[in-house]
């Protein structure tokens, strides 16, 4: 498996690391992952309701050193 | 001699250029440094300017002006844009032939509206990130009768507060030609709130409550249908339409992406020095970076005041001396005749006030301001 892209979106409000996370998605091909790191509560959850709205894999949500680690599988 | 290579003559480029030939004036006569921009035009176009083009407030010859009569004396100045870049030689080649080197380089070369990324989006949106776009934006607004107007949203997209300002906008012009009733404004964002920011997003919802907006989350554009007039989502849904504002995706400029410097046209930066990552002497800004943070005129301008300062603090102590702290000031118009501001960094999230008058007119009389901020007096 190749390594998740990553998309560093710490210190972001605006326009936010969901959106960085959404265009990135749009970049990369099906099966690939993307990791979000992101230092922004909201994202914890904004994030895993997305890709489930959406129909992408949640492929683990954690918090370390103050920073949110959010990998998501593109699905389709 | 130290060679100071500008690349955009936007708002970053410009800011800086002038900074820094304040700061080096006596450089500069001396003949100790030399400051050279290279852009894409000759003209200079107040970008914000075109969201009022939009609504016949502003003709678009009010928005630009020669770029050469914004620089200060002794930067040279060339329409040339960059063809290719070699930051490892510490030189670029121009589309005429020419070849420049530097000791150092600030890349602002910023982004543009693509809203053929979605299919359908192009001939059936109205937006205003053109001169074009915004007077048949203003054309489809004053030869509208009533119906449903949708606004969608793309993800990259400069100036984070549109959706939001042409949505309130609309809301008045259309109450101004008493159209109001008949008009349903019908608002979709890509996320699960009104906008990215929280507190921007709930002082939204309950204006939206209060005019009578109704509204949609997490709607990412997938396509747009023109004969059914539809615009259906990334998420399954789908939202009608009678007429349509977009806010189409951006990317950065081809040139970034064919010289392979960043994903997108987007240059990975170094979020405090925004040095090139991996380049100590190429510095980015504005839209051309890849910080998770506006892409918007105020970003551009905190973004040129560090490296100016930073630059030339180099130039003359061979150190620099300040940071980045992700500044960005955004005004947001919150109808005809009322607007607010966001200010934040990267540690301090905006708290927006009640919308006013008074910050309205202080956004208006900006606009005409712009032109001594972009000469780098404020």
């Amino acid at each position: 498996m190749s390594e998740p892209k990553i998309v560093d979106a710490r210190g972001s409000f605006c326009p936010g690391p969901l959106m960085e996370l959404i265009a990135a998605m749009k970049e990369v091909d099906v099966g690939d992952e993307v990791e979000v790191l992101s230092t922004d509560e909201g994202s914890a959850n904004d994030v895993p309701e997305w890709l489930d709205k959406v129909g992408h894999e949640l492929v683990e949500n954690f918090q370390e050193d103050g920073v949110y680690h959010i990998r998501a599988r593109k699905a389709k | 001699m130290k060679k100071i290579l500008i690349v955009g003559g936007g708002m970053g480029g410009t800011i800086l250029a002038n900074n820094l030939a304040r700061r080096l004036r006596k450089e500069l006569d001396n003949g100790d440094v030399k400051l050279t921009m290279l852009s894409a035009s000759d003209q200079h176009m107040y970008q914000p300017g075109l969201l009022y083009v939009a609504f016949g407030k502003v003709m678009p010859d009010e928005l630009y002006r020669d770029q050469a009569s914004l620089l200060e004396p002794g930067i040279e100045f060339h329409v040339d844009p960059v063809a290719s870049f070699n930051l490892d030689g510490n030189q670029v080649a121009t589309a005429s032939g020419k070849t420049y080197d530097y000791d150092y380089i600030a890349i602002a070369t910023g982004s543009q509206a693509k809203p053929d990324n979605i299919p359908g989006l192009m001939e059936n949106c109205n937006h205003v990130y053109t001169e074009e776009a915004a007077l048949k934006t203003w054309e489809a607004l004053s030869s509208f009768e009533g119906g449903k107007v949708a606004v969608v949203t793309g993800v990259p997209h400069k100036c984070p507060m549109v959706p939001l300002e042409v949505t309130f906008m609309m809301h008045d012009y259309f109450q101004e030609r008493g159209l109001l009733d008949k008009v349903q404004l019908h608002y979709t964002y890509p996320i699960g709130r009104l906008h990215s920011l929280v507190n921007v997003g709930k002082w939204a919802q309950k204006e939206f409550d209060r005019l009578g907006i109704t509204y949609e989350t997490l709607f990412n554009m997938k396509e747009v249908d023109g004969d059914k007039k539809q615009v259906h989502s990334e998420e399954g849904t789908t939202v009608d339409y009678d007429l349509l504002i977009g806010i189409p995706p951006h990317k950065g400029m081809e040139t970034i992406e064919d010289n392979e410097l960043g994903t997108s046209g987007w240059i990975p930066t170094d979020r405090a020095t925004l040095n090139v990552e991996g380049h100590e002497n190429a510095f980015v800004l504005g839209d051309t970076t890849n910080l998770p943070i506006s892409k918007a005129g105020s970003t551009a301008h905190y973004e040129a005041e560090v490296v100016g300062e930073n630059l030339a603090a180099m130039v003359k102590k061979g150190r620099r001396v300040r940071d980045y702290d992700g500044k960005v000031f955004c005004f947001i118009e919150a109808g005809k005749d009322r607007a607010t501001f966001a200010s934040f960094n990267y540690t301090t999230p905006p708290d927006p006030q009640p919308p006013t008058e008074t910050v309205h007119w202080f956004k208006l009389a900006y606009n005409k301001l712009y032109w001594n901020s972009v000469r780098g007096l404020l």
